[in-house]
């Protein structure tokens, strides 16, 4: 399953999605991340998954364009969006990095 | 050698503002609310700087335009960024400012200075009322509370308490519903001032946060404001006299310089 | 605060019985209940058949609300809470309801419940509730298979609609049919930000705008966001459309067109998808119960 978490308002799109079929549960990301966006939790959409899976915490789900702007240097000379550009600034991003499995991506 | 005068006008969403020098000395300022027509809003401001300033349209050397509406004024003979006229008043203002956080009506933004005031990172907040003034006024409404009153009340709070909407609608129920509980005023006024400022924060640290800070905008005037970013940062912004004027304080030091 | 002051934007609420269901001949009775941040339903299932719900406004606390709701789906059956033999909280405020033995998220109950409301051939489902957006693409069982949820921002949602609602002092039971009444589709609000966009209309009445135009604008713009939200997950038919929005003619039909896809006729008040699919799963567990 694809979770997308996150929002889109008056001022962007800012989502993290996370493959819920790639994800093991290593846990990787939440250790990766400085602003401490990811969790490990049951599956919320998928009530009969027994195995933990990343999720973006409750708390920074509404907030990620604040709370990922520390990793998003790029956001200065970049629009953002899905541009050749930004795609290649997103895979160096510590979360994205930290995933061997590929299972998390950004919007923005 | 005449002292040359010049004038930077800012045309911004909601208000338009031009500032007067006279070397390097503000002679007039002037301010107009973004009406229908932005060439008329542009050329009230101007006419309340000149008679402030005692001076004529025609005694003016240079004009330079910053803004949103910065094309609106074909008499500039020059335009200037936001985010560089912003970084350029503060500079001149206090040379030591290393990040100026602006926030108007609609919009906040954050910039990193160089020391000779030039904008060397920024980032921005626009279309979303959340990181901007609009949220605070929407907030006074739903107290049914003059702006002033509603952000001094926030320096009298003994508690502070979360606020969840992370969205200016969602924020006025939630605040709807505190008011309801009997939370004092005080302490939803302080959490609301709290909740924007670390949008603002937030939003700034991506530019990274270096002392000295000044606050510019029409928000800087509310001191509840202030006063959450002062805790937030751990240290006290410099607030101007007229920080609405900044950007357009800017622009006339950039005519200066042409 | 005005103490007769109109408030156009409420709905109404609602309560319905099964007539063709004697309730003493079913095996197996569960409940469901969804407490969301503007209302909540309770649905009684009886063996896996819509028998009874009730659609409120939710109250102050979660708890109450999701007690008066059940309550009312209850009266007048005979039936007793004690006859509703696994109940399940979803939504909002669902690890607070009562009578519920577990909570599961909207996400998971809205593809259940859109499962059985629409039948195995939908796919892509947008729900448009009080305080949130969702955009859920699910198989032919109703299992999730991508999903994404807006509850940060007002727009697209519920809560936008009758921010204009009460702007524009027209009920928000008629917006959706008053904004059909332009004679040319104006363009749309163009702020995505519900306070910069009530800003806007306010700009647009001044103009000389009629409301129904300033509506037009408005749904349009809605529809407009929420098939940018739906375009993240994609749209694949067939398409559903719950929660309150999709009583709104105005969203719907301009929704339909950005699409080229018409949404399914749905079978019951749109506003029970939720309450619907936490009693298909609470059925689920409780035959699960049963067989150990």
């Amino acid at each position: 399953m694809l979770a997308n978490y996150g929002y889109k308002d008056g001022s962007g799109d800012y989502f993290i999605a996370i493959d819920t079929d790639k994800c093991n549960g290593c846990a990787k990301c939440v250790d990766a991340c400085p602003q401490s966006v990811f969790e490990m939790g049951d599956d919320d959409s998928d009530p009969l998954r027994e195995e933990p899976v990343a999720r973006v915490s409750g708390e920074q789900r509404k907030k990620l364009k604040y709370a990922c702007a520390p990793c998003k240097r790029y956001l200065t000379t970049l629009s953002g969006g899905k541009t050749e550009e930004t795609m290649k600034e997103i895979e160096k991003l510590p979360c994205v990095v930290s995933c061997e499995l590929r299972a998390i991506n950004h919007s923005w | 050698m005449i002292t040359a005068i010049t004038a930077g006008i800012d045309i911004g969403a909601k208000t338009v503002k031009v500032v007067i020098l006279k070397g390097k000395d503000v002679i007039g300022r002037g301010m107009a609310t973004t009406g229908l027509d932005q060439k008329e809003s542009a050329e009230k401001a101007f006419k309340a700087a000149l008679k402030e300033a005692k001076i004529d349209q025609k005694d003016i050397d240079r004009v330079t335009a910053t803004g949103v509406g910065r094309m609106e004024a074909p008499y500039a003979s020059s335009q200037i960024t936001e985010v560089g006229a912003d970084a350029r008043g503060a500079n001149f203002l206090n040379p030591a400012v290393r990040t100026l956080i602006d926030i108007g009506g609609e919009e906040g933004r954050g910039i990193k200075v160089s020391p000779q005031g030039k904008a060397v990172d920024f980032a921005i907040n626009e279309k979303c009322a959340a990181g901007a003034g609009a949220f605070t006024e929407a907030m006074a409404r739903a107290l049914e509370r003059p702006l002033k009153e509603f952000a001094e009340l926030a320096l009298k709070s003994t508690k502070s308490i979360p606020m969840n909407a992370q969205c200016a609608v969602f924020a006025e129920s939630e605040v709807v519903s505190l008011i309801h509980a009997k939370t004092p005023h005080e302490d939803i006024s302080r959490a609301v001032h709290d909740s924007i400022a670390d949008r603002i924060i937030s939003m700034v640290r991506r530019v990274g946060i270096e002392k000295e800070v000044m606050l510019a905008g029409g928000v800087a005037y509310n001191v509840g404001f202030v006063n959450s970013i002062n805790i937030g940062l751990k240290l006290e912004v410099i607030v101007p006299e007229y920080p609405e004027y900044v950007g357009a304080l800017g622009a006339a030091l950039v005519a200066a310089e042409k | 605060m005005a103490e007769e002051k109109k408030e156009y934007w409420r709905w109404l609420e609602s309560r319905w019985t099964n007539p063709n269901i004697n309730w003493r001949q079913a095996k197996i009775i569960t409940g469901g209940v969804d407490v969301g941040s503007v209302s909540t339903q309770a649905v009684i299932m009886a063996d896996g058949d819509l028998y009874a719900f009730a659609n409120m406004r939710t109250g102050s606390d979660s708890p109450n609300s999701a007690r008066n709701a059940f309550n009312w789906a209850l009266e007048g059956t005979g039936m007793a809470e004690t006859d509703v033999k696994y109940t399940v909280g979803t939504g909002y405020g669902r690890v607070n309801v009562p009578m519920a033995k577990k909570a599961i998220t909207e996400i998971a109950c809205h593809a259940r419940g859109a499962n059985f409301m629409y039948g195995p051939t939908v796919r892509t489902v947008l729900d448009m509730g009080g305080q949130d957006c969702k955009a859920i693409r699910i198989d032919d069982k109703g299992k999730v298979e991508s999903f994404l949820m807006n509850d940060k921002c007002a727009a697209g949602t519920g809560r936008g609609m009758e921010v204009f609602s009460d702007l524009l002092t027209i009920s928000i039971n008629d917006v959706g049919k008053m904004s059909m009444e332009v004679d040319v589709e104006p363009e749309p609000v163009s702020s995505t930000c519900v306070i910069f966009a009530k800003t806007e209309a306010t700009g647009l009445l001044r103009q000389g705008w009629a409301k129904n135009k300033v509506l037009a604008a408005y749904c349009r713009a809605m529809a407009g966001r929420v098939n940018e939200l739906l375009q993240r997950v994609g749209v694949v038919k067939d398409f559903a459309i719950t929660g309150g929005i999709a009583k709104n003619i105005g969203v719907v039909s301009r929704l339909e067109n950005l699409l080229g896809l018409k949404a399914l006729t749905p079978r019951h008040d749109t506003q029970l998808a939720g309450a619907i699919g936490a009693a298909l799963f609470a059925k689920g567990l409780l035959e699960k119960d049963l067989k150990k």
